[in-house]
């Protein structure tokens, strides 16, 4: 008996040693794959960064390409004298803040409506929401370029080759998963909180302002930093629709221009890139946490 | 889910007469409140998506109805043959490898302690943020022909000749799909990482009290706890992967001879650069019937999961 329960106790110690070395090899192997896939995903960005800081002698030189031996900053000020630049710069810049504005207005309202006022089709219209979101914008390109060609000749305005024409189509990229994730995160918060403010003579739109946008805010936080970085980061609309030099956008300006002829002038196009992901990076290192939630919430909740 | 979301305030306000004037104006209010979002959908979204079926039964010059005959006529040519197969086989191995390497990083930054998974999670998630245009430039700049710094890696530690990555058209579909699943991996990670937070801890416990090692612990546990939202991220992604236009674009531009064009780009090639309208729609629609069959059960994966909550 004594015996038994001294060799069940025995077993019970071992094994949990072995989880605990189990535990430890797990750890183990885990970080050396982490460590081994950062490498890995951060090696371009990396070398963005390098390439960036060379001279055009040093990037034919035939030397280590993965290290800077002369770092120098000439690529970036010789950016920001190139008046190309700062035109594609400001016009990515008034075209995301503008996306983001209107993304918001119509978002913010038609989530809340969607989520708490029931009215003819409103279920229709949430589901048809997440249907618009799924439709990618390779497959409307072709027949925006010829409505817009269409609507130059019924009103004379044209529409293709102005910077502006992308903040009439972004929306369409952007507004679906924005309503979709504010519609979760409005149907989360209690219905006590806005019967309360029924009670107290709230109107709807005072519902909205004074509740549901502060208490929701992790999630409007989200879906703008999601409309920004559609806005910021889309290439196949501009490609389509802008061609002009002083019409282009950041990534396709980056891409074209700066790539035209035989001279491809490496680190000037690396500063640009750089310059380019930087909003997006520094608006994720700060609010990463808000959009995973978003993110997550989107695909689970709803 | 739709209709558990909508059922709002009816109850409280049909108890007080004083509300019912105000619930009396309720849809009407709610109606103009959604309706830019309607005008937006219909307008921008559904009539373009309608008027590209039109567009795609009317000959080059947009003046003649052919009914089928861009379709007929797509299906006699080689190249189309080429880029749904192309289209495929970019989808689904990137897919499968995003996924495949999505639910190992997940693992990983979960088996390690809270405190430093942020960093972790926020380094795996920088070739995602990066625009991917701009990434894809750069991969161009790493597999230059002749100052590709893999190359002078290989060449240093392996004595490799020069690899001409864009230049022949396997290295070239294998250079699309590689930097496909490296920009979109980390969206599967932070679906999956999120998923696996919602696996009771318990779970893991018993298992590994009955002597599961790691395999059977994700093979047994993790991986059937994972199910619906895992075949979302891979129906979603699906279809983004399919409709994918950037990377191939600046590459390689579809080549070497249109090696490895897909549908979106080859559609844009035709239509816009080609000024061929009709015949660059019908290209995009194919991409349809991949989307219609997608978007349904994504839908049913996401009804069913908001169920289980």
């Amino acid at each position: 008996m004594a015996a038994a329960v001294e060799t069940a106790s025995h077993i019970r110690a071992a094994r949990r040693g072995s989880i605990r070395g189990s535990r430890r090899k797990a750890l183990f192997w885990s970080y050396f794959f982490l460590v081994l896939f950062v490498v890995i995903f951060l090696a371009p960005p990396f070398y963005m960064l390098i390439t960036s800081l060379k001279s055009s002698g040093e990037i034919s030189a035939q030397v280590n390409p993965w290290w800077v031996f002369h770092p120098t900053l000439e690529n970036y000020l010789g950016l920001l004298t190139e008046p190309n630049f700062v035109t594609f710069f400001r016009n990515s810049a008034v075209v995301s803040l503008c996306v983001v504005a209107i993304s918001m207005l119509i978002s913010v309202p038609a989530a809340f409506a969607l989520a708490r006022m029931k009215f003819w089709g409103s279920a229709t219209l949430a589901t048809g929401v997440f249907l618009t979101y799924l439709i990618p914008e390779s497959l409307l390109f072709i027949p925006f370029f010829r409505i817009f060609a269409f609507l130059r000749d019924i009103t004379g305005i044209e529409f293709l080759n102005h910077w502006w024409v992308l903040i009439i189509v972004y929306p369409t990229l952007s507004v679906p998963f924005c309503t979709w994730i504010l519609i979760s995160y409005f149907a989360s918060i209690p219905k006590e909180l806005d019967e309360a403010a029924l009670i107290d003579g709230a109107g709807y739109i005072q519902m909205l302002t004074k509740i549901f946008i502060p208490v929701a805010l992790p999630g409007i936080i989200a879906a703008t930093i999601f409309a920004f970085t559609v806005a910021w980061a889309d290439f196949l609309y501009p490609l389509a629709f802008t061609t002009s030099a002083d019409q282009l956008v950041l990534p396709v300006g980056i891409v074209t221009t700066l790539i035209k002829g035989d001279v491809y002038n490496w680190g000037q196009i690396m500063a640009g890139s750089l310059i380019c992901a930087a909003p997006p990076l520094i608006i994720y290192a700060f609010l990463m946490d808000y959009y995973i939630a978003g993110l997550t919430a989107g695909a689970t909740k709803g | 889910m739709a209709e558990a979301v909508m059922s709002g305030v009816r109850a409280p306000a049909a108890r007080r007469s004083s509300l019912r004037a105000i619930a009396r104006r309720k849809p009407m209010i709610a109606f103009m409140m959604a309706l830019p979002l309607i005008l937006l959908i219909l307008l921008l979204v559904v009539y373009p998506a309608l008027y590209s079926i039109h567009l795609a039964t009317l000959n080059r010059s947009m003046k003649r109805f052919v009914g089928f005959g861009n379709f007929l006529f797509l299906f006699k040519r080689d190249t189309f043959w080429m880029v749904v197969k192309q289209s495929v086989i970019f989808a689904c191995t990137a897919v499968f490898f995003k996924t495949l390497i999505g639910i190992f990083l997940a693992n990983f930054v979960h088996t390690i302690p809270t405190k430093g998974q942020r960093k972790w999670r926020g380094m795996l998630m920088v070739s995602w943020v990066i625009p991917t245009a701009i990434s894809s430039i750069t991969w161009f700049w790493l597999f230059d022909p002749s100052y590709s710094a893999f190359n002078w890696l290989l060449a240093k530690f392996f004595g490799t000749a020069p690899i001409p990555w864009l230049g022949e058209p396997l290295w070239a579909r294998f250079c699309v799909i590689l930097v496909n699943i490296w920009a979109g991996t980390p969206f599967f990670m932070i679906m999956y990482l999120a998923a696996l937070k919602s696996v009771p801890e318990q779970l893991y416990e018993a298992a590994a009290i009955d002597g599961a090692n790691w395999w059977q612990r994700l093979w047994y546990v993790t991986l059937p706890m994972m199910r619906n939202i895992i075949s979302i991220t891979v129906l979603f992604s699906l279809i983004v992967t399919f409709a994918n236009f950037d990377i191939v674009r600046i590459l390689t531009n579809g080549g070497p001879v249109d090696q490895t064009q897909i549908f979106a780009t080859w559609a844009f090639q035709v239509g816009i650069q080609g000024n061929d309208i009709p015949l660059g729609a019908s290209v995009s629609l194919f991409m349809f019937p991949i989307l219609g069959v997608s978007a349904y059960f994504i839908l049913r994966g996401v009804r069913r999961r908001s169920q289980e909550i």
